[in-house]
C-alpha cells in the first residue's frame, strides 16, 4: 500500500469531473435551456478534461493498470511535457475552467466535481507527485533461430566435474520437470 | 448446462428478480405521473420529466434499502450460520455480498443520473413558467396559483427572478435542491475512490470516502421533507375534473363547475424504504463497537522473513472455521480503520493467528507498534491492544462437504488455505474414517515464493507429517513460480537431481511457469469419475473466469459423472 498517491484519486475524480461537466453541457445545449452558451463551453471543457485525464499516470511503486486503450492518448499528453506533467498545473486548469460552469444549473455539478479534483491535485503537487507516462516495456525478445527448438541439454554455467559426471552417468535429464500423475 | 445452473443458477435467479423489481418500480412510478389523474395538471408545467424524475427516484429508493445490507458482515454471518440446513447453493449467494453491493451501487449511479437529468428540465420549465410565463398560457395561470387567498400553489417556484440565476437558486435555496446536489457529490466521491486502483493501493483514501455514506443517506432521507412535487388533492378532484377543466382554465372560479384546484405536495417516503436497514446497519456498528471492546490477549508475536509477522492470540469465546476472515483494529495505530486478514491458524488449535505483510502505512505501524523493529525480547504488557470483529465466514469452509477438493492460491490468495490445510490434517489425523474429504489437489501460483516463506514451511511440516503415516498421497500440491529468471533457472538446473526442491525445500519439486488447467481438471476428472470435486480459488479475476469455465466445461452431463463446483473467495 505505501504512501497513498493523490493524484490517483485525483485522476479517477478529474476523469469523472469532465464526463459530468460534459453531459450537463449536453442536457443545457440540447434543451436550450437558458445560458445554453455555457453549456456548449461545458461541452468543449469537458471533453478536453476527459481527453487529458484517460491516460492514467504511472504509479510510483508496483505496477499500474492502464484503462483501456490508453496509450494513445499516453503519447499525446507527453507532448505537452512540463504543461501536462507539472500537477500545479492541473490543479489550476481544472479551477480554472471549472468556473464558467457555475453560471447554469445544468452543469453546476460538473463545476463543483471539478472544483473538488482540483484541490486533490494541489494536494497531489503538495506532495510532490507528478505525471508520468506508462511506457509499453520493450521486452527484449531472445531470438530463438529455427535450429533450436529445445533449450540447450546442458546449459551453462556447467556443474562441477564430478556433478557432470554424475549426469553423465544418467544421461540426458530434463531440464524442466517431468511430474507423473497424481 | 446442467452444471452451469448448479453453478451460477442462483445467482443468475437473485439478479433477474432484482432487475425486475427495479423494472417494476420504474414503470409503475411511471405510469403514476405520467397518466395519474392528480398530475394532469403538474404536467401541464412539467412534461414528461416528472416521471422521468419521479420514476427513477422510486427505484432509488429500493436500491438504497439494498445498499447497506450486503455490508453487514455480522448479519451475513448470521444468515450464513442460521441457512447451514438450507444447502451450500444458499450460502454461496452470501458470498458474493460485496459484488451484490457493487451490481446496487452502480443502479444507484443510473438512477441517479436519469433522476438529476429529469430535475434539470423541471427546473428549467418551472422557473421559465413562473418569471416569464405569458399572459393568458395555461402554465401561467397555474404558475400564479398560490398568489392570492384561498388558493395553494402548484408551481414550488414562487419567486420571479429568471433563469438561469432562478434556476440556481431553487438549487440551492430548496431543502431538496441543496440535499440533491450534496448527495449527488457524496456519491460520486464514493465511486471516484472505490475504483479498483485506489482499492487496492490505497485502501485508506477508499476506507475514510466511504464514509460520505452517512451524508447521502442523511440527504436522502431529508431530501423529499419539502414536499415540492405537488399534484391536485383528491378533494379538489372531486369537484374541479381537470380532464373537463382544462380548456377554459381562465373562468376557473367563475364557472361553477371548475372551481380554483387545489394542489398539495407527496409526503416524504424515502425513510420508509430505509430505515430498515439503516436500523440493521446501526445494530451491526454496535456489534463492532461491542466486538471492539473483548479484551484480545496477543500470545506470540513472530517475525517472519520478508517482512511478515505472524500475531497470535486468544479472545474469550472466539470460535472460528476454516478459511474464515477477521476484521482487525488497533488502536495504538488507528482508532478508525479496520482491516480484513485470513486466519491462518485451524479451529482445532487453541489460538488463533494472522498472517501480515508490511506493504503500507498501517502494516507498518502495526509492526513498529509491536515492537517487531526492536531486536530484544518484548515483554507481553508492551504490546498493544488489539480488536477484532469476527470471525467471518468465506466459501472454503464448505471444503469438508466434497470427496475430492481443489485448492488453488494465487500469491496472497493462499492464505486462506494454510487454516484449510492445517485443519484437513488434524481431522485427518484424529479419525480418517469420518471425514468425507479423501483427496485435495492443491495449486499454489506466486510470483516469488520469498513472501510466503513461512507457508512453505507449513507445507513442509505438513508433508513431513504426512510421510511418518504413510499418506503422502492424500494431499497433492503442485507449486508454480510464475516470475523467474536466468539465475534461478540456473540454481535449478544446478539441484534438479537432488531430493528437495532448492527454493522451498519440499519434496514436491516447483514448477515454472503457469499451470495448463485444461490438463489438470482432465486428469482429476479421469481419476475421480462420480465425484463432485470441490473447486476452491482465492486469486484474481481472470484466473476465476478462467476455472469457472473449465468447471463447466469439464463437468459431465451425467447427474452420476463427475462434477466441479466452483468456489470463490473475495477479497
Amino acid at each position: 500500500m505505501g504512501q497513498i498517491e493523490w493524484a490517483m484519486w485525483a485522476n479517477e475524480q478529474a476523469l469523472a469531473s469532465g464526463v459530468i461537466l460534459l453531459s450537463g453541457g449536453i442536457v443545457a445545449v440540447a434543451g436550450q435551456f437558458k445560458g445554453w452558451q455555457f453549456g456548449a463551453y461545458a461541452i468543449a471543457a469537458g471533453a478536453l478534461i476527459t481527453l487529458l485525464e484517460y491516460p492514467r499516470s504511472k504509479r510510483k511503486k508496483g505496477s499500474t493498470i492502464e484503462r483501456c486503450g490508453q496509450k494513445h492518448m499516453t503519447a499525446v499528453v507527453k507532448v505537452f511535457g512540463p504543461l501536462t506533467r507539472n500537477y500545479y498545473v492541473r490543479a489550476f486548469l481544472h479551477a480554472g475552467l471549472a468556473v464558467p460552469g457555475g453560471f447554469i444549473l445544468a452543469t453546476v455539478l460538473g463545476t463543483v466535481c471539478l472544483g473538488i479534483a482540483a484541490i486533490i491535485y494541489f494536494v497531489a503537487a503538495v506532495c510532490g507527485e507528478e505525471w508520468r507516462p506508462i511506457e509499453v516495456r520493450e521486452e527484449p525478445k531472445l531470438k530463438v533461430s529455427e535450429t533450436i527448438k529445445r533449450p540447450p541439454e546442458n546449459p551453462p554455467p556447467r556443474p562441477p566435474p564430478e556433478a557432470r559426471r554424475k549426469q553423465a552417468d544418467e544421461g540426458h535429464a530434463n531440464p524442466t520437470v517431468v511430474q507423473d500423475e497424481v | 448446462m446442467s452444471n452451469w445452473v448448479v453453478n451460477e443458477g442462483l445467482s443468475i435467479i437473485v439478479i433477474l428478480a432484482w432487475l425486475a423489481l427495479n423494472g417494476y418500480l420504474f414503470w409503475n412510478f411511471f405510469l403514476v405521473y405520467e397518466e395519474g389523474e392528480r398530475y394532469i395538471y403538474s404536467r401541464e408545467i412539467y412534461g414528461s420529466a416528472l416521471a422521468w424524475a419521479r420514476a427513477p427516484a422510486a427505484c432509488l429508493n429500493f436500491n438504497c434499502l439494498l445498499i447497506l445490507l450486503p455490508v453487514c458482515r455480522n448479519l451475513l454471518s448470521f444468515l450464513r450460520g442460521s441457512s447451514a440446513c438450507c444447502g451450500r447453493s444458499i450460502r454461496r449467494q452470501l458470498d458474493r455480498n460485496l459484488t451484490f453491493h457493487k451490481m446496487v451501487a452502480w443502479m444507484i449511479a443510473l438512477h441517479t443520473t436519469i433522476h438529476t437529468v429529469a430535475h434539470l428540465f423541471n427546473v428549467e420549465r418551472l422557473v421559465d413558467a413562473r418569471a416569464e410565463g405569458k399572459n393568458g398560457t395555461i402554465q401561467a395561470v397555474l404558475s400564479d396559483l398560490g398568489d392570492g387567498n384561498n388558493e395553494t400553489y402548484l408551481n414550488f417556484i414562487r419567486s420571479k427572478v429568471p433563469n438561469p440565476i432562478g434556476g440556481l437558486n431553487a438549487a440551492f435555496t430548496f431543502l431538496a435542491g441543496l440535499t440533491g446536489v450534496v448527495i449527488t457529490l457524496a456519491l460520486i466521491l464514493i465511486i471516484t475512490s472505490s475504483t479498483k486502483i485506489i482499492r487496492r493501493s490505497y485502501f485508506e483514501v477508499f476506507w475514510y470516502t466511504h464514509h460520505l455514506f452517512v451524508v447521502f443517506f442523511i440527504g436522502l432521507v431529508i431530501h423529499g421533507v419539502g414536499k415540492i412535487v405537488r399534484g391536485q388533492t383528491r378533494q379538489s378532484l372531486l369537484e374541479h375534473n381537470p380532464e373537463k377543466c382544462i380548456g377554459n382554465y381562465t373562468q376557473w372560479g367563475q364557472d361553477p363547475n371548475c372551481p380554483i384546484p387545489q394542489f398539495s405536495g407527496n409526503e416524504p417516503v424515502t425513510w420508509k424504504w430505509v430505515v430498515a436497514p439503516m436500523a440493521l446497519y446501526v445494530i451491526e456498528r454496535l456489534i463492532r463497537f461491542w466486538r471492539s471492546q473483548q479484551k484480545v490477549v496477543i500470545t506470540k508475536v513472530v517475525t517472519h522473513p520478508f517482512k511478515t509477522i505472524e500475531l497470535q492470540m486468544k479472545m474469550k469465546g472466539f470460535k472460528m472455521e476454516v478459511g474464515q476472515y477477521v476484521f482487525v483494529q488497533c488502536p495504538a495505530v488507528s482508532r478508525l480503520e479496520w482491516h480484513p486478514f485470513t486466519l491462518t491458524s485451524a479451529p482445532e488449535e487453541d489460538f488463533f493467528s494472522i498472517h501480515i505483510r508490511i506493504v503500507g502505512d498501517w502494516t507498518e505501524g502495526l509492526f513498529k507498534a509491536c515492537g517487531c523493529d526492536k531486536t530484544e525480547f518484548q515483554e507481553a504488557w508492551k504490546l498493544p491492544k488489539i480488536a477484532i470483529d469476527g470471525p467471518f465466514g468465506t466459501a472454503s469452509e464448505d471444503v469438508f462437504d466434497y470427496e475430492v477438493a481443489m485448492l488453488v492460491g494465487a500469491g496472497i490468495g493462499v492464505t486462506p488455505f494454510a487454516s484449510v490445510l492445517k485443519s484437513v490434517w488434524y481431522k485427518y489425523c484424529n479419525n480418517a474414517s469420518t471425514l468425507r474429504l479423501k483427496k485435495i489437489y492443491f495449486y499454489w501460483l506466486c510470483r516469488d515464493t520469498h513472501a510466503f516463506e513461512w507457508f512453505a514451511d507449513l507445507l513442509q511440516s505438513l508433508e513431513t507429517q504426512m510421510q511418518d503415516r504413510n499418506n503422502a498421497d492424500f494431499l497433492s500440491y503442485n507449486i508454480y513460480l510464475t516470475g523467474w529468471d536466468e539465475s534461478q533457472a540456473t540454481a535449478f538446473s544446478l539441484h534438479h537431481d537432488q531430493d528437495t526442491d532448492v527454493i522451498t525445500g519440499l519434496k514436491q519439486k516447483t514448477l515454472y511457469g503457469r499451470p495448463n488447467w485444461e490438463n489438470e481438471f482432465k486428469n482429476i476428472g479421469s481419476a475421480h469419475s462420480g465425484s463432485r470435486v470441490g473447486v476452491f480459488l482465492c486469486g484474481p479475476e481472470s484466473l476465476a473466469e478462467t476455472l469457472s469455465k473449465l468447471c463447466i466445461a469439464n463437468s459431465s452431463v451425467d447427474p452420476r459423472g463427475v462434477h466441479f463446483i466452483f468456489n470463490k473467495e473475495n477479497f
